[in-house]
């Protein structure tokens, strides 16, 4: 029929339109090339991680002596990882991390140390081991720390350098402090420290308090201020509110780049925060929650009015039909 | 002064003080549209359809919009997307709307070029249509400023500057366009009015007036036959309905358009609820940030394709080939020079012709969201856009040429 | 032939004229849900006042939903009215302080010990009851309270003020 040729002539030159300035631009926009203009894949490792990427990052450098450093760093963490730790003795050497992991809000080095209470929840259990041997390397942030600056969890190389130790203390966290957790908890516990959300009234001192005077509001305001301040000293620039990140950026771009941020942004001072599957689920309920809270209602509607204009186009065409049934 | 009788029902008194039943025979039941049509014949009421539903989601967005670069981003994505009930449905409807009703447009006019419409006494229709096309880009680049994300802000800062005029270096013009140096508080505000009041008033009008240009050379046909309308419907209302080559708007012609619409509504509504990234840029939930460009910044799809004529020139040629390129298509029935109305395909070279700008719009539309950086990109558009500004001439010459088609198909 | 041929294309068009009708009372709907208060001015609509410090006849106005709240602590000289919140030994007259002829606001007369409205002569006593023979139809409206120490929540309903209601003393 000609009608359905025409049709198939317009639906294809639209869908080939489409194509071309949606999944085919946006694809070269954001492809990443290596030095050789070979594309490098992105791809999410479901959350674990054992250095991959930040070998093949080394690698594609062409930093050799680098790339012994990851390898060697990454080897003894599966090392570490193969030992049984003891969740009863390793509480003593929790308590060494509990001296800055208070939970209290004081900014120690540039930023304020997040809560413990779900780490063994929300992280990976490599993540841990890598952190405890070496924070800069675990985050894949070495990059930022080769002068004289100090990660400020730097400290705990010498705290804690016996592998059998840190076995324990990571045993002791997958078990103790591993309760159910809020995606709100998740998110304060793995993102707070550097990012606000201000439409959860959320700033890096956590949520923000109704105060009844002005003055009180203003007050804890400049405390905000100079808390934002300490972590623009420390990260370089004050990093982003992500109210609505989550419509910003899509699924793919936040999973690959909270696994390991430098493969997105290289140079970027956000470091990977090793978050496990179900924490990267949790953060991910809370930024929808606050970025995109009609998603339900919206995925409720949408097969109710999509079954309406069926129905509708159904009456309309036998309507058609039958005024039209005389004219041929 | 006119005899008024009693009247006997609101029909009788609506009739004898406006002329209900004319206004209805005029305008509907004896409105005559040929027979001899398809689904592309719809599309001006599919088009209506979505002004509509720009107009009604557009009035509740209002309600809660604040024009202010303070505000303004945070109104629209914290109070209408989670605080309004239902203000996500609206925007996404306004969203979504915007976008689809430019490829709604842009078949509307491809339909106009391949049968001919745009000549022989419908040469206003075509011109009222290509005035509405600049209204509706207007209005969907004054609309893009508002939710003022990042896009918002730098699509705002490169337009605007294309007013500098090149080496004229007007920039003194730009900051009256803007009301400040950069885009600011006044620029929000005024691209605020014109797109909730002055643009919107001027489409409105270009409406009444399109569907005016219409009604004396009546609709085209599929086959550009010279219809008599007169003897056509006097065959129609004789009951010779398969032998009249017409048929009323009402009911009969509406009838096949609401049911292009029907399925129309199924496409667009799966769009709102499923798939709006297209036309919702994810980098405009970014707020705005003046000291920070995006990575990539581009137009909206509707746009790239002349966007993309700008691109490859140096700064002064690429805004003369611009500038080319927004007047070019009103020309069209002054340029086409064969006195045929006729389908494409039975134009001769005319079809290839057709064909030719289609592809090529397609693919200045790709080269202008695609990265100029790529070499090949690069080359690619250029090419593409030397070969649209080549289709006028070549118009001319193909159609001085054209055979004449004998009457009587 | 013909006839029973229009009845058919009535009952399609009606059909759809229906169908279409359905749709416009789902969006009307959508569209009533926008003109809602937002969440948020819902949710300020709670407000506490503190009790403990107000002194007798000296009238306090607090603000509540927009709206002026009068808070007067009562002397023991002044008449004892179920309309009275009564805390402790304490009794004050809490009201919605909008005159209930047209709202205006009513002026408090501290000396002859009535609320003055000055858009058309209305009078109040202490304990909120309108003057009979003025324009003010009825006694000022006392807000939805609910005691909470020396507190009072205004825009919850507490059981004080449920048996207010009850016993149709404010509406």
């Amino acid at each position: 029929m000609r009608e359905l040729k025409i049709a198939a002539v317009v639906v294809a030159f639209s869908l080939l339109t489409y194509y071309l300035v949606e999944p085919y631009a946006h694809h070269e926009m954001h492809k990443k090339v290596d030095a050789h203009g070979v594309e490098i894949k992105l791809e999410s490792h479901g959350f674990t991680y054992d250095g991959t990427d930040d070998i093949a990052e080394a690698e594609r450098k062409g930093d050799s002596a680098l790339v012994d450093k990851k390898k060697a760093f990454w080897a003894e963490v599966s090392e570490v990882a193969k030992l049984k730790g003891d969740a009863v003795a390793g509480e003593a050497g929790f308590a060494m991390c509990m001296g800055c992991h208070t939970g209290a809000n004081v900014n120690m080095g540039g930023v304020i140390p997040p809560s413990l209470d779900h780490a063994g929840r929300i992280y990976d259990k490599n993540y841990l081991i890598a952190l405890i041997k070496d924070p800069a390397m675990a985050s894949n942030v070495d990059h930022k720390y080769v002068d004289t600056m100090m990660h400020p969890m730097g400290s705990i190389k010498s705290m804690m350098s016996d592998n059998q130790q840190i076995a324990d203390v990571v045993a002791y966290m997958l078990e103790k402090k591993a309760a159910e957790v809020t995606p709100k908890e998740a998110f304060a516990e793995a993102c707070v420290r550097c990012h606000a959300v201000r439409y959860t009234k959320t700033t890096q001192l956590g949520e923000t308090p109704v105060f009844k005077q002005e003055k009180e509001a203003l007050a804890y305001q400049i405390k905000v201020l100079d808390e934002q301040d300490a972590v623009k000293g420390y990260m370089g620039t004050l990093p982003p509110d992500l109210s609505m990140i989550i419509r910003a950026r899509g699924e793919h771009f936040m999973e690959t780049f909270i696994e390991n941020p430098q493969g997105q942004l290289a140079g970027t001072s956000m470091p990977r925060v090793g978050l496990n599957h179900e924490g990267y689920e949790k953060v991910k309920e809370y930024l929808t929650e606050a970025g995109d809270p009609s998603k339900k209602a919206r995925e409720a509607l949408g097969p109710w009015v999509l079954g309406f204009f069926v129905i509708f186009a159904l009456l309309a065409f036998l309507w058609k039909k039958y005024q039209w049934r005389e004219l041929h | 002064m006119a005899h008024f009788e009693k009247a006997n029902s609101l029909n009788e008194w609506l009739d004898q003080r406006i002329g209900l039943n004319t206004l209805k025979r005029v305008l509907n039941t004896e409105y005559w549209i040929p027979k001899d049509i398809n689904f592309l014949w719809a599309m001006g009421m599919v088009l209506a359809a979505t002004f509509g539903l720009l107009v009604i989601s557009g009035i509740f967005l209002l309600m809660y919009y604040k024009p202010d670069t303070n505000l303004a981003f945070d109104s629209v994505n914290y109070t209408i997307m989670s605080e309004v009930g239902y203000g996500w449905l609206w925007r996404h409807i306004h969203g979504v709307g915007a976008s689809i009703v430019f490829l709604i447009i842009y078949i509307h006019m491809f339909t106009g070029i391949y049968y001919g419409s745009y000549k022989r006494g419908r040469e206003l229709i075509w011109l009222s249509g290509m005035a509405l096309f600049v209204a509706f880009s207007a209005e969907a680049f004054s609309g893009y400023m508002l939710p003022w994300g990042q896009m918002s802000y730098w699509a705002g800062m490169v337009i605007t500057n294309l007013f500098s005029g090149g080496s004229l270096e007007a920039y003194g013009l730009v900051e009256w366009i803007r009301g400040d140096y950069v885009p600011g508080d006044a620029f929000l505000t005024r691209f605020f009015m014109l797109h909730v009041l002055l643009i919107p008033l001027v489409i409105i009008g270009l409406i009444v007036l399109h569907f005016g240009t219409l009604r004396l050379p009546h609709v085209n046909n599929q086959e550009g036959a010279d219809i008599d309308f007169e003897e056509a419907a006097a065959l129609y209302k004789a009951g010779k309905k398969k032998e009249s080559k017409v048929i009323p708007f009402s009911p009969v012609f509406l009838s096949k358009d609401v049911f292009v619409m029907g399925v129309y509504f199924i496409l667009f509504f799966y769009l709102v609820f499923y798939n709006f990234d297209f036309a919702m840029d994810p980098v405009n939930f970014d707020p705005a940030d003046g000291l920070k460009t995006p990575a990539h910044i581009y137009p909206e799809w509707y746009f790239l394709w002349s966007y993309e004529i700008l691109r490859p020139f140096g700064k002064d040629a690429g805004l003369i080939a611009f500038g080319i390129a927004q007047i070019a298509l009103f020309f069209l029935p002054f340029i086409d020079r064969s006195p045929n109305v006729a389908p494409a395909h039975k134009r001769g070279l005319f079809v290839v012709w057709f064909w030719v700008l289609v592809i090529d719009m397609i693919v200045l539309t790709a080269m202008g969201k695609l990265p100029p950086t790529d070499p090949t990109f690069a080359l690619i558009g250029q090419i593409a856009a030397w070969t649209f500004l080549a289709l006028g001439p070549v118009l001319v010459l193909i159609t001085m040429f054209e055979k004449k088609i004998g009457k009587g198909v | 032939m013909e006839e029973e041929k229009k009845g058919r294309r009535d009952f399609l068009g009606m059909a759809l004229g229906a169908c279409a009708a359905v749709g416009g009372v789902g969006a009307l709907y959508a569209a009533k849900r926008t003109w809602d208060p937002l969440p948020s001015v819902k949710a300020a609509g709670f407000t506490t006042i503190d009790l403990s410090a107000a002194k007798p006849n000296e009238l306090v106005v607090e603000k509540w939903r927009g709206k002026p709240i009068f808070v007067l602590k009562k002397t023991p000289e002044m008449k004892e009215n179920p309309r009275d919140i009564v805390i402790g030994s304490d009794r004050f007259l809490v009201t919605i302080g909008l005159c209930t002829h047209l709202g205006c606001i009513p002026a408090y007369q501290k000396d002859n010990l009535l609320f003055f409205c000055a858009c058309h002569g209305g009078k109040f006593d202490t304990s909120g009851i309108n003057e009979p023979g003025l324009p003010p139809p009825s006694p000022l409206e006392i807000p939805p309270f609910k005691i909470d120490g020396t507190k009072l929540v205004l825009g919850e309903e507490g059981p004080e003020y449920k048996a207010m209601l009850a016993a149709g003393i404010t509406v």
